[in-house]
């Protein structure tokens, strides 16, 4: 029995409700590039710890291959016989040999430099595919490399029961190896609210708190930890007493969750009789699956970033189509609003193999990177159509910026469409084909853009980012991410009164949406679809049926002279209908 | 020395499973192996997935398969054979 550990208590951003009590599982990956090189004294001794190395990894991954093949399926199984295969070649392990033998170097230096070299390879080859191996090359490097180093890392791959995982931050390729059954809990100490890991948390409902800060580099691999994601504490060896305060909390929770479930079978629809389409964003088919059922009446977003992501290339066209016809036949002839590929800034593939650039927010993404990769763009336009016969599939491009891109896209779309109608494939006769607005440029345009396409959907994380000129990353200025920022309501009506003229629809899926607070103001404005993370359907549900719209309205018109975020927020906190 | 001509049948060409095939088969035998794809001066050991890989073979490539030492003939038979049965792929 090891000695009571003092409490210790820690505040970060909660972004993914719920409150949490379990073991701390400390996530902290080996990066190639902290590698420094240095040459040996003793190639003898290096040899052992390169061969020993390679020994402990051959039997890992020997284990993790069966243990895999159950769980996760035969596909990741394969990418793991994939790296035994590489560790076993000729052309890899024996000139590490070599380095530390005829240069001297150490082990882990040879096996660095031996891996980079073989990673060029791959990348130099014309073919797309192969250039996308490279990943895996440095994948089984840095798995070697942490035996010889001894890194004492866990991985998190090794989770076999239920923690909250400890980490800097989790990037998307982290994420596609989790279990996410065994996941009670995110806490990180670097992101913020619309980092990739929040987003992933909200829509599966995993309890997150981020950007904690160094609090987290003190928290010790397998250690007591609750966190609420609400509020945004976590406290380190929790006492007996903490401990039953939060389970009292999470207890009221609970019961706060079953009373707005009641909720479910209701319309949405104002005091005065206007009703409103509440939707949820996903990230895959299978989430769909409980939506009708959890209240919503359509799919407002379903982000494709996650199939693009699970596996180590890019998915054919047939997986695509299975998966949205998955989303589609799970919604019953509900909308589905389906999003074209908006990878680059923070969302990378390895297998895309995209140079890393200064301003990535402000470079080669979303809609720019598949109007210059048509192939990738006109696939998933292809499994799009295909799997709108099967449902009501709605397309949406994001990133748009102005009519050139939205003309371009939509000509693919066409393209796409002629392709499969020459094929004989089984297509709908129309589809809706919109766009998101998250560029200032197209709102502003949005008078024009809406005489031509079916719909908008306001993303207003990526909005705020662009209009207040704010890095959404960035904790030492997310005080002036705001969405209530007068200037981004500013554009959120422009767009909203834009479709209105050309008889058009406006939905919202960013945060905003799923924010009771905000409902006043965008019922006023006149938003005709609110897509937002499932979890928060409930409590929006309950705001909206609690107004009335032409109160609304002239509320919304006062809001509008505000000069500020805080005045705004202080006025729709105040809002009480007669 | 022995040495046979074949045409990789597999529409995506030796990506990952084809080179696993290819060099799981000729590890099994004891003679040097190598694969020389035609019109090219580029030469890999055919026991290394990842030499075979970076040579970048794509359908209807023309290969040259070179085995030296014991069991030369059955080695270059057999891995012929596997590349012309398009590994069990379309």
């Amino acid at each position: 029995m090891s000695v009571t550990q003092a409490e210790k208590q820690f505040n970060g951003l909660g972004v993914s409700e719920g409150i949490r009590i379990g073991k701390a599982f400390v996530y902290q990956p080996l990066k190639l590039e902290a590698i420094e090189e240095s040459k040996n004294d003793d190639a003898e001794h290096e040899l052992k710890r390169l061969e020993l190395a390679k020994e402990q990894c051959l039997a890992e991954l020997g284990a993790l291959v069966e243990k895999t093949s159950d769980s996760l399926g035969e596909e990741k199984a394969a990418i793991l016989k994939g790296q035994i295969s590489f560790l076993n070649d000729p052309s890899f392990y024996p000139p590490m040999r070599k380095l530390v033998e005829g240069e001297g170097w150490t082990a882990e230096t040879a096996a660095k430099r031996t891996v980079a070299q073989v990673a060029g390879l791959f990348e130099a080859m014309a073919n797309e595919y192969m250039r996308e191996r490279a990943a895996d090359i440095r994948d089984v490097g840095a798995r070697l490399i942490s035996h010889i180093v001894e890194h004492q890392g866990a991985r998190l791959e090794d989770i076999r029961e239920q923690v909250i995982i400890v980490a800097d931050d989790l990037t998307p390729s982290d994420t596609v190896q989790l279990d996410k059954q065994y996941v009670l809990g995110f806490v990180t100490s670097m992101g913020g609210k619309t980092s990739h890991t929040a987003i992933l948390a909200n829509s599966l409902g995993i309890a997150a708190v981020l950007g904690a800060g160094e609090a987290v580099d003190d928290i010790p691999h397998g250690a007591e930890l609750v966190i609420d994601g609400t509020t945004g504490r976590c406290v380190l060896h929790p006492n007996a007493s903490t401990k039953a305060e939060f389970e009292g909390r999470s207890l009221a929770e609970n019961e706060e969750q079953e009373r707005l479930r009641s909720l479910a079978d209701l319309p949405a629809v104002t005091l005065d009789g206007v009703t409103v389409e509440l939707a949820a964003n996903i990230g895959t088919p299978q989430e769909a699956a409980g939506l009708l059922a959890k209240g919503a009446e359509a799919v407002g977003l379903y982000r494709t970033e996650f199939l693009f992501m699970g596996t180590g290339a890019m998915p054919s066209e047939e997986e695509q189509y299975r998966a949205y016809r998955e989303a589609a036949a799970a919604m019953q002839g509900h909308a589905v609003v389906i999003r074209t590929l908006d990878i680059g800034g923070d969302k990378e593939l390895p297998y895309l193999d995209l140079p890393k650039e200064m301003n990535p927010f402000l470079g080669y993404r979303a809609i720019r990177l598949c109007l210059d990769r048509r192939e990738l763009l006109l696939t998933q336009l292809r499994a799009m159509i295909r799997a709108g016969a099967h449902g009501t599939v709605k397309i949406m491009f994001p990133m748009i910026s102005g009519m050139e891109e939205w003309r371009a896209a939509k000509e693919l779309y066409e393209e796409a469409r002629t392709q499969l109608a020459a094929e004989g494939a089984e297509i709908p006769a129309f589809m809706e084909v919109g766009v998101m607005i998250e560029v200032p440029s197209a709102a502003l345009l949005a008078d024009r853009l809406a005489r031509e396409v079916d719909f908008f959907s306001i993303g207003t994380n990526d909005l705020v980012q662009y209009t207040v000129a704010v890095d959404r990353m960035n904790e030492k200025v997310a005080y002036l991410y705001d969405y209530f920022h007068p200037a981004v309501i500013g554009l959120i009506k422009t767009v909203i009164d834009a479709a209105a003229r050309h008889g058009k629809w406006t939905g919202m899926c960013g945060s905003m949406a799923g924010d009771p607070s905000a409902a006043p103001l965008l019922l006023g404005l006149g938003l005709n679809e609110w897509s937002m993370a499932s979890g928060s359907l409930h409590r929006v549900k309950a705001a909206v049926r609690g107004l009335n719209q032409t109160q609304c309205k002239a509320f919304a018109a006062k809001l509008l002279e505000l000069d500020t975020a805080a005045e705004i927020r202080q006025a729709l906190a105040n809002f009480q209908q007669s | 020395m022995y040495a046979q001509k074949a045409t990789i049948q597999n529409e995506a060409g030796f990506h990952i499973r084809p080179a696993q095939l290819f060099s799981e088969k000729a590890v099994q035998f004891q003679s040097t192996i190598l694969l020389k794809p035609e019109g090219t001066t580029t030469t890999a050991d055919a026991k290394s997935i990842l030499n075979l890989m970076t040579l970048g073979l794509e359908k209807g490539a023309v290969v040259l398969i070179e085995a030296d030492g014991p069991d030369e003939q059955e080695a270059v038979a057999q891995l012929a054979a596997l590349i012309e049965s398009g590994f069990g792929e379309a």
